[in-house]
């Protein structure tokens, strides 16, 4: 069972300047919260900075919590955070069930029961025949559905969402949009989505962050200004 | 809770340091620089204290200037220098002149992107089997007099011209453009891929300038900085070369870097000081040499700086364009047709002048050479094997650490990964040979395959290090947050991407390996012949018909593992790969 997922004071700087300026916020299980702000300012960081793979060029720091354990002191592999990015990432060199067998987490089941969860999966998301295949020859649309599906194979906590729509055309968009968000509210994750598109924020349905960028001369900008605190409950 | 919660989290924090500290991976660095600088350093100075006088298992115990003078009143000195510095200067003038012109001249053409296929496989073969081929080609009584006698010279014998083992030593610095061009060659296009050549271009040619005068002025200056390092490589290598050298340069006096090895070989072991000594000037030539070539850089970038801002447009250059393209051509096939003569050479029974081909041919010469050929092969594969697979295992921690802590090799780092090409083999490899003898590593397994990994490791390291550093970080990223242990993203996710650059620069490395020559010498004390050691060796030998059987053998082993890399595919295999029609 997850709980909320929340950042205190978290700020991230690149070479002295200011990219993320101390950010507070709580995400709850099942809420898609936005995080918005165009290219350059940071959100891609932010994310990077929950899951633990910031790059160490960076300097940052601040309390991540989930479900009330800090967490910002673990490695990404213990953090149980999912995420998603704009590319879908799919291993090369791995087939379609291998790169979702890459994502269920080790346990007591045996091999078969690995592969049946993973079948299992594939068909619920009408990918049935497509476990044996080479991921590049999927659809654009069909490998971000499997992306989706290793993420949530891995029984993620929380869930991040790095544009993850960006790619794709407007009609495929909208779909996988409502499969994922589908997805994190029916398992209740606190999901956190960095986007600059305004739609994807009204569709996330949750609270809205906005970023600014930093000025043109590059000097420090306040990270955070407008805090939208509406809901639309579906 | 909030209490408990720290408790947790100081827990965990410490738990990874421990483990940090414990990491093998980490260590990485700092063991390649010792295996790596330790034996180059030690090498140095167990080179310059024998030539001051100092080496108590020969009897030197005080300290000396007596090597220097003997040094300095050798009679072959002289010739020597001059040998050495017109050879060494003129193969490496005019590699850099060919590589940088064909360049601005072909870049974007059929021919280039031919040329370019051919420079892996052509790089594989050693140094001494071009040479071997080259001195049968160029000979008197070679191949190229055989073409045009006696119709078009009138010689019915062959003429008494010396075109090999020349005194000015051009034979060697032909044989050394062939081998050196073609490197330089690749690396300048590597440099290239990180520069956006063809937007330079396009604003160049649509400025109104030509094809070539574009080049020059827009993308050599970029270009130029990245194939510095490897421009002094070849320098040092063409003042210092020994193994080509002893089959193309004249043998009295012979150049610098192989009379010192006479000198080392010599049964009067007072010679070793001497040679000591000589081996500390020719450290000094290189380093003269490398600050003379950077001072004429400076010289030449006003004057570039003055003809770009000149802004003379130049015309199509058509007739430079075809030369240097001919020339090109010209340098690949010598070093081919030196290869089939060693072929044509080890199946030959008989083939008299003025014949173009054996008159009789024969495959007994391979059978009854084979039972000498299979060990020898063995000696070079095995040590090639070790050396590379060491260095690939040091490259891999090296690169992989960079990446884990954030950490890139600067510019002064790269300096140092090429320190053991830049540091004259013969200035340090006596020296390491009597600090090998010191901790009984002299003549063993251990002590060749480190000898060797010093000159493999910086070829391994620079041919994996640009796919390593391109690799989408992000496929790292999302399989940690996946639930993956970074030495199981090391594994399952990097390596398996890196299959084809890993394979490559195995074969890079392993050629590297099969072509050594002075340092299986020295490190092996005599205990151990590879097919280079043997194949030079038996130059001096009189019978052409082994010599050209023992170049072609070592030519084509370093080629297997290329064949190998090449011809694998560059993706494994799916099941199931029915392609949807995209």
């Amino acid at each position: 069972m997850s709980g909320e997922l929340s950042l205190a004071g978290v700020f991230i700087r690149l070479a002295g300047q200011e990219l993320i300026a101390p950010l507070t916020m709580t995400v709850a299980p099942g809420e898609v919260a936005t995080v918005m702000g165009p290219s350059g300012s940071g959100k891609s960081s932010l994310l990077a900075f929950i899951c633990g793979t910031l790059d160490p060029a960076f300097a940052a720091g601040g309390s991540v919590r989930l479900s009330g354990l800090e967490i910002s002191g673990l490695p990404p592999e213990r953090r149980r955070i999912g995420i998603l990015f704009q590319d879908d990432l799919l291993f090369p060199h791995m087939t379609v069930a291998e790169n979702l067998a890459f994502g269920v987490p080790p346990g007591p089941a045996g091999r078969r029961a690995r592969r049946a969860r993973i079948d299992a999966a594939l068909a619920e998301a009408g990918l049935a025949e497509f476990g044996d295949r080479d991921p590049e020859t999927l659809s654009g649309g069909q490998r971000a559905r499997v992306a989706l599906l290793r993420t949530l194979l891995s029984e993620p906590q929380a869930l991040l969402l790095d544009e993850p729509f960006g790619r794709l055309d407007i009609r495929l968009r909208t779909r996988f949009r409502q499969t994922v968000f589908a997805h994190a509210r029916s398992r209740r994750l606190p999901t956190l989505l960095v986007t600059h598109d305004p739609e994807d924020a009204a569709a996330a349905g949750g609270p809205v962050v906005e970023l600014t960028p930093a000025d043109e001369d590059g000097d420090k900008a306040p990270g955070l200004s407008v805090i939208v605190p509406f809901r639309r409950r579906p | 809770m909030a209490a408990a919660v720290r408790q947790v989290t100081s827990a965990a924090a410490a738990g990874s340091h421990l483990w940090r500290r414990l990491d093998l991976l980490r260590a990485c660095p700092a063991l390649t620089l010792a295996l790596f600088f330790a034996p180059v350093a030690a090498g140095l100075l167990g080179t310059a204290l024998p030539a001051f006088g100092w080496l108590p298992v020969l009897g030197g115990t005080q300290l000396s200037l007596e090597p220097w003078q003997r040094l300095l009143l050798a009679p072959e000195l002289p010739s020597a220098l001059r040998l050495t510095l017109t050879s060494g200067f003129a193969a490496s003038l005019t590699s850099v002149a060919i590589v940088i012109i064909f360049c601005a001249a072909a870049h974007g053409t059929r021919l280039f992107r031919a040329v370019e296929r051919l420079l892996a496989p052509l790089l594989a073969i050693p140094h001494a089997a071009v040479a071997l081929g080259l001195a049968f080609l160029l000979a008197p009584s070679g191949w190229l007099v055989r073409l045009l006698s006696p119709w078009a010279t009138g010689w019915t014998t062959p003429p008494d011209l010396p075109t090999v083992q020349d005194p000015l030593g051009l034979a060697l610095a032909l044989g050394l453009v062939v081998k050196e061009a073609p490197y330089l060659l690749l690396m300048t296009i590597a440099a290239m891929a990180q520069v956006e050549v063809k937007e330079s271009l396009a604003v160049a040619r649509s400025l109104g300038y030509g094809p070539m005068t574009g080049w020059l002025k827009a993308v050599l200056p970029r270009v130029y900085p990245q194939i510095r390092l490897p421009i002094y490589a070849v320098l040092a290598y063409s003042l210092s070369v020994v193994d080509m050298a002893l089959i193309l340069a004249p043998a009295t006096p012979p150049p610098l870097a192989v009379l010192l090895m006479r000198w080392f070989g010599e049964a009067d072991l007072a010679m070793r000081f001497t040679a000591a000594a000589g081996a500390i000037l020719q450290l000094l030539i290189v380093v003269a040499a490398i600050a003379a070539w950077r001072s004429a850089e400076a010289g030449f970038t006003r004057i570039g700086r003055a003809w770009i801002a000149a802004g003379r447009r130049g015309g199509n250059a058509r007739t430079i364009r075809v030369a240097v393209g001919v020339v090109m051509v010209a340098l690949l096939a010598l070093a081919s047709i030196s290869l089939l003569a060693n072929a044509l050479w080890s199946i030959a029974a008989t083939w008299r002048y003025p014949a173009v081909l054996p008159t009789e041919w024969s495959v007994t010469r391979w059978l009854r050479e084979a039972d000498d050929l299979g060990p020898l092969a063995w000696t070079t594969i095995a040590l090639g094997a070790a050396a590379t697979l060491c260095a690939l295992a040091l490259a891999l921690g090296c690169l992989e650490n960079e990446r884990r802590h954030g950490l890139r090799v600067s510019d002064r780092g790269l300096w140092l990964i090429y320190a053991p090409l830049l540091v004259p083999q013969v200035s340090f490899l006596f020296g390491l040979e009597v600090m090998f003898v010191a901790v009984r590593l002299d003549g063993s397994w251990i002590g060749l395959v480190w000898s060797h990994l010093l000159f493999v490791l910086p070829y391994v390291f620079l041919s994996l290090a640009d796919p390593f550093r391109s690799l989408d970080e992000r496929y790292a990223r999302s399989a940690r947050c996946l639930g993956a242990s970074p030495a199981r993203v090391f594994w399952r996710i990097k390596l398996p991407m890196l299959r084809r650059p890993a394979l490559v620069a195995l074969a890079v490395g392993f050629a590297v390996s099969a072509g050594q020559y002075l340092p299986t010498l020295f490190a092996g004390a005599g205990r151990f012949s590879t097919l280079t050691t043997e194949a030079v060796g038996r130059a001096a030998g009189a019978d052409r018909r082994v010599i050209g059987l023992y170049a072609l053998v070592q030519a084509i082993v370093p080629l297997l593992p290329f064949a190998l890399a090449v011809l694998l595919p560059a993706r494994r295999a799916i099941a199931a790969a029915a392609r949807p029609g995209r």
